[in-house]
């Protein structure tokens, strides 16, 4: 595991309000991107309200606050072509693969555990392998306990669908707020491409019925949270010949019953992973075809562009993983919930983010204001907190912003090896990393020695450390106006 | 007549558990296994298996 994204010490050895602030600034989410960036000026106070603390639903939130799931519905009423839920590996991470499946009552323990250690926790999530409206006894008692404990946990389940319509009226009742549905496809025969079957009202179907059944329950599941205000996120696998042009016409339908937000990923395929179409060769989009896509899909439902496609058991702020930490076998058989962690810190962050909203809101309109018509592509190096905070060798991966006259968005992340490991850099890791910034413009990063720079500027990009712990988006918009001869913001921080 | 689990290939995500109508299915020790006894194989309850009809794995729930 790399170093903890926040200092705990911070948080444990000391009440006074300037070092808890300096604790959230310095850290805060090990990725910079998930979900909506910003309170968008135009959204409902009550939307906001529900996703201000979730990671995965609002960009500006992630930057807080971290999410755990719990491995504990493993039983699925669906075979996907993308999944082998005999799949287990610590070393793997992407969605359905865990390193241990637990009980409700392991669960409740584990939760504990986290949200003693990690103040940032916010959300709990079931979210595979398996389904959790399918297994859903399972699913609903460890809700149940954990909301005992810990009342103010935000609840959250990811699922296919297809026993959703089944369990909404529960979800509303337990204050889920948040769903995930995974969407595919609108038209059963590209839905028999990528479902061989579903076991629905005790028999299995297979083909065009199979997709046909999956369809209508899932736009059934969507239109009843639609009706009692739970905000939906649709999950879209996106595969390459199967459904990427399909994508738009799902983007549409999801719109017309009120998803919130669209997440296309690409599909992860390997035939070490054991699934059909890693076995048969159905291979995954590349970059540029993702953003193609995404790009097309921009004035339907709202895009995700940065989901990190994170293991069933993760834990911890997006972009990093901190389950290991918190194996079962590592957990007191009892564990009492201390609550002081996590309200200190969430006291702390109520505070630096109405600083941080006001930088980017003032950010934003610099950006707007300077009217040169020009795009910027700039790479972030952070290590949270919403700021330029990350040394360059030290990074994992770098956020994408792209600063154009509609202002700052962020329009994905670049994976990187760590240059520097240990006080020894790496010539040949680093010619992977300029490859992986291929099209971007300038890099930010709160520290960067001359070799790399050289190197980095012999490719054509261009680094700076001029604007370390800056807010992102100050620093974004300083290096906008540099760039185009306007007036600069100071940089505050 | 009954139905039986090759626990080698078994993923234990325990669909089969609670789908069973005879509640034969049950987890003992370190693996799924169907009590031959209870199990009717779904006769007069449904027109298939349940536990065959859910399990993920091909021919890891099969006749006895």
């Amino acid at each position: 595991m790399s170093a903890p994204i926040i200092s705990l010490e911070g948080l444990t050895s000391t009440t006074s309000f300037d070092q808890l602030l300096a604790t959230a600034k310095s850290g805060g989410c090990a990725s910079s991107t998930c979900g909506l960036s910003g309170k968008s000026g135009d959204m409902n106070p009550a939307v906001w309200e529900k996703i201000k603390d979730h990671p995965c639903f609002s960009e500006e939130a992630h930057h807080y606050f971290a999410r755990m799931h719990v491995a504990v519905a493993p039983a699925c009423n669906v075979q996907c072509n993308y999944c082998n839920r005999k799949y287990d590996c610590a070393n793997e991470s992407r969605p359905g693969v865990v390193s241990e499946k637990l009980t409700p009552d392991q669960a409740l323990r584990k939760v504990i555990a986290v949200a003693n250690e990690v103040p940032q926790l916010s959300v709990l999530g079931i979210a595979g392998p398996g389904d959790a409206c399918y297994d859903w006894k399972k699913t609903k008692a460890t809700f149940e306990r954990v909301a005992r404990e810990i009342p103010d946990i935000k609840l959250c389940i990811s699922t296919n669908g297809l026993a959703l319509p089944d369990h909404v009226a529960e979800l509303a009742d337990m204050n889920v707020d948040h769903v995930t549905i995974t969407i595919n496809m609108v038209d059963p025969e590209v839905g028999a491409k990528i479902y061989p079957w579903i076991f629905y009202d005790h028999r299995r179907y297979v083909g065009i019925e199979a997709a046909r059944i999956l369809h209508e329950r899932q736009m059934l599941g969507l239109e009843m949270l639609t009706a009692r205000g739970i905000l939906t996120k649709i999950n879209s696998v996106m595969i390459p010949g199967v459904n990427d042009e399909h994508l738009i016409e799902v983007n549409k339908w999801v719109k017309e019953r009120g998803a919130f937000l669209h997440n296309v990923m690409p599909l992860i395929s390997d035939p070490a992973h054991g699934t059909h179409f890693g076995l048969t060769g159905q291979r995954g989009p590349n970059a540029k075809q993702m953003k193609t896509l995404q790009d097309r899909l921009e004035g339907g439902v709202k895009l995700m562009r940065h989901c990190r496609q994170c293991r069933a058991d993760a834990v911890g702020l997006l972009g990093e993983d901190r389950g290991q930490e918190f194996a079962l076998d590592s957990i007191p058989g009892e564990v009492t919930y201390d609550p002081s962690k996590r309200e200190a810190y969430q006291e702390v962050v109520a505070s630096e983010r109405r600083d941080h909203v006001a930088a980017r809101s003032e950010a934003i309109g610099m950006v707007k204001a300077a009217g040169s018509g020009k795009s910027l592509f700039v790479a972030v190096a952070t290590r949270g907190g919403g700021r330029v905070n990350e040394h360059f060798g030290h990074a994992k991966e770098f956020q994408v912003y792209e600063v154009s006259p509609r202002g700052i968005s962020s329009v994905g992340h670049r994976k990187v090896e760590q240059y520097c490991l240990g006080g020894r850099c790496d010539n040949a890791t680093l010619d992977g990393v300029i490859a992986a910034l291929e099209g971007i413009d300038i890099v930010l990063c709160a520290k960067i020695g001359n070799c790399p720079k050289d190197q980095l500027a012999e490719a054509g990009i261009r680094a700076t450390d001029a604007y370390g712990h800056d807010y992102i988006e100050t620093a974004v918009s300083a290096l906008y106006a540099a760039e185009f001869g306007i007036q600069p913001l100071a940089a505050t921080a | 007549m009954a139905f039986k689990i090759i626990a080698s290939q078994c993923t234990q995500c325990g669909a089969c558990e609670f789908e069973c109508p005879s509640v034969a299915i049950k987890f003992k020790g370190e693996r799924y296994v169907i009590d031959p006894d209870k199990c009717t194989e779904c006769k007069e309850a449904f027109d298939t298996q349940q536990c065959a009809s859910v399990c993920p794995v091909p021919k890891t729930c099969v006749p006895a």
